[in-house]
């Protein structure tokens, strides 16, 4: 399957229809997205969304039911030279827990052509990690820390990460997305992110994709998000009927007033009873995120909308 | 060299509150010409934000003709913001106090005083006819 239209060396994930199913469930559906080169995307959604899913599916550990997906041009699954480029960290952070970290930078160079052991030996040391204690005795964090540090030493050109950061404390959170962004800076690897959390990337991340219901609710750079969405609050009206509003995500009335997070086309109403705001991430995320879950249950429940 | 602090309940994008803690720091004199910015990849690991943005807060500073990027080595300030407009600044804050002084004793309060400042702010400084500055 050609992909026209996207070029190949701007863009690190393309896929196309993308669907993947497990029995009579589709897991993801439907999905579309172009992550270009540079970027650090979130992938946004709650558990079940179908986050693992896609990354499973970006790191050829799946092989998709419909559709196709290709990182840097070329089809992940199962092709080593296309898993090369690709620096993956799992969900929970699965090492052989009775290993060392010394071992598992060893044990990675065996695995992988091109590797960086000093690279990791430094981090490591930098963080203050113990080398010849077994991984599984060392904190969540200094786990998560071993983790990006032996996808890091891959000098990837795309790190995925799934949830790399929900099950640690705030302290090590922080400290995983400053070790993480020092790095970026360092390496300009693509990075795609997923996370149910959304407060501790929204400095971090400045691509965001919201899955829900196992589709693509949005996707695009931060800055135009935020551009093209305002909250609008005035007098009760139809939503169809405000000047500037090119989609409705999200609406509430009461007897007087309506109250709208819209999708803007540029002209916004001047009548000084309506009052504009610009929208934060997790406002947008979360409008989102509620009008696909009206819809889902409107399906289930086979009311009109 | 400065350290950058966020203010996490600013509703300042990140880019700007960068750009305007340089500018702060050329007012009052922390930053002179021939300073270095902390390097990108400092900044990025210290904040734990998208290195982008820094590298947006740069630019800026460079477009304003603060700050000057030179590959390989870093960024470095070009221009001061201090000087005249620090001492006329003594004055202006005398008549400001003044002026709040005058708006309490109309009985304005803070928040009157606040919408007063921000409208009145908003139809001087962001008139059609202003020329930027």
């Amino acid at each position: 399957m050609n992909d026209v239209g996207a070029d190949m060396t701007d863009t690190a994930i393309t896929t196309s229809g993308l669907g993947k199913r497990y029995k009579r469930t589709w897991a993801l559906q439907d999905c579309t997205l172009h992550l270009p080169t540079g970027r650090i995307a979130a992938l946004v959604g709650p558990n079940g969304a179908g986050k693992t899913t896609l990354l499973h599916l970006a790191v050829g550990l799946l092989a998709p039911d419909a559709g196709s997906v290709r990182v840097f041009g070329q089809d992940p699954y199962g092709n080593t030279k296309a898993l090369a480029e690709i620096g993956f960290v799992a969900q929970d952070n699965p090492l052989y827990r009775d290993f060392t970290a010394r071992e598992l930078i060893t044990l990675g160079g065996k695995l992988n052509r091109n590797w960086d052991a000093a690279l990791a030996r430094t981090r490591l040391s930098d963080l203050g990690i113990a080398p010849d204690l077994a991984v599984g005795k060392l904190s969540g964090g200094q786990r998560a820390q071993v983790a990006l540090a032996l996808a890091l030493a891959k000098r990837p050109r795309l790190l995925l990460l799934d949830e790399p950061i929900a099950a640690l404390d705030p302290l090590a959170r922080h400290e995983f997305m400053q070790a993480l962004m020092g790095a970026v800076a360092e390496t300009g690897t693509t990075v795609l992110l997923s996370s149910h959390l959304l407060a501790d990337l929204e400095r971090a991340c400045d691509y965001l994709i919201v899955l829900q219901t196992s589709r693509v609710q949005l996707s695009g750079p931060v800055d135009d998000l935020l551009e093209s969405h305002r909250t609008l609050i005035g007098p009760r009206t139809e939503a169809d009927r405000i000047p500037g509003v090119a989609e409705v995500i999200r609406v509430s009335h009461t007897d007087r007033q309506s109250t709208l997070l819209a999708r803007v086309d540029g002209t916004l109403p001047t009548d000084p009873a309506w009052t504009v705001r610009e929208v934060t991430l997790e406002d947008l995320v979360l409008a989102y995120l509620a009008k696909a879950d009206t819809r889902a249950t409107r399906t289930a429940w086979e009311v009109k909308a | 060299m400065i350290e950058f602090v966020l203010d996490g309940r600013s509703r300042v994008s990140t880019y700007m509150q960068l750009v305007l803690q340089v500018k702060q720091a050329l007012r009052v004199g922390l930053l002179a010409p021939g300073d270095q910015l902390p390097r990108v990849r400092e900044v990025a690991g210290s904040l734990a934000i998208n290195p982008n943005t820094v590298l947006k807060a740069y630019r800026e500073l460079e477009l304003e003709g603060l700050a000057e990027g030179r590959p390989g080595v870093g960024t470095f300030i070009t221009r001061t913001l201090a000087g005249p407009s620090l001492t006329s600044q003594v004055d202006l804050r005398e008549d400001l106090v003044g002026w709040l002084r005058k708006a309490e004793a109309a009985g304005l309060g803070r928040e009157d005083i606040t919408a007063l400042i921000e409208t009145t702010m908003r139809a001087v400084l962001d008139g059609p006819a202003r020329e930027e500055t």
